[in-house]
């Protein structure tokens, strides 16, 4: 794991701002889901116009990052970069985008979802890495019971437990947290 | 307030957030070397009159000669700086 996976947004966008390939790298690594979901589960963007919209928010992100009034702000201001890029893809679909950039009621609460999607990610960082790591790879990687055991070489019998146990101490990490 | 969550709730959320294609990851976390590319071509075309005049005549190709393999992004950012001047 990276140094910087430990700082805090303020100070990656500083070390951002100073040049600090690392710091980039992190700061893609940190957000990359988070665009990805948005574009793909907020809006249902196509993979090729998600892929547009990753791509573009990006750059927009590199070359726009002095222009952040509030480095702490990072994640509400590349949420809101990315909707509004997310609307003009619909647009240029011809796809019904709506007015004033009024969401409709499903993309807030499947955007709402996300918000909340992030948080318990932020709050995962806090747990061992062999937490991070097994729950990862169930959730959001997919990956079979057995293929799990097969990886980190450990009994494939043991892998529903530590699971439970490991969403057991993210429960309690997010109750410590809020 | 304290949300309480149960584990299938925490299971629906985690899944919500999967990885982008490695791919995209990557082309974002190369942006920086990119966008030095970009400029270092922009003052090249700005600097070299012949350079900016095969730039306009067949951008792929010019670059392609002089060694550069910028991806569809740089390129069409190149096509509009060179539109607009």
């Amino acid at each position: 794991m990276s140094r910087y996976a430990s700082l805090s947004d303020a100070e990656l966008v500083r070390s951002c701002r100073e040049g600090v390939s690392e710091a980039w790298n992190e700061l893609v690594e940190r957000y990359s889901r988070y665009v990805y979901a948005i574009a793909v589960r907020g809006f249902r963007l196509s993979d090729e116009d998600a892929e547009d919209v990753f791509q573009d928010v990006f750059t927009r992100i590199y070359t726009r990052l002095d222009s952040l009034r509030d480095d702490s702000a990072l994640r509400p201001w590349i949420a809101q970069l990315t909707r509004r890029r997310c609307l003009d893809a619909l647009a240029s679909k011809g796809r019904e985008v709506p007015a004033d950039d009024v969401l409709a009621g499903e993309e807030t609460a499947d955007l709402t979802e996300v918000e909340e999607a992030f948080t318990i990610r932020e709050a995962l960082s806090g747990l061992p890495d062999a937490c991070q790591d097994i729950l990862d790879r169930f959730f959001t990687r997919d990956q079979s019971y057995k293929t799990i055991a097969d990886e980190l070489e450990i009994p494939s019998g043991t892998i529903a437990s530590r699971i439970a146990r490991c969403l057991k101490r993210l429960r309690t990490e997010l109750e410590e947290t809020e | 307030m304290t949300r309480l969550y149960d584990e299938e709730r925490l299971g629906v959320l985690l899944r919500l957030l999967r990885p982008a294609p490695m791919g995209w990851v990557r082309a974002a976390q190369e942006l920086p070397d990119a966008r030095r590319t970009f400029d270092e071509i922009v003052a090249r075309a700005e600097a070299d009159l012949a350079f900016r005049k095969a730039l306009i005549a067949d951008l792929e190709q010019a670059l392609s000669a002089e060694g550069y393999e910028p991806d569809r992004r740089i390129l069409d950012e190149i096509r509009e700086r060179l539109s607009e001047s």
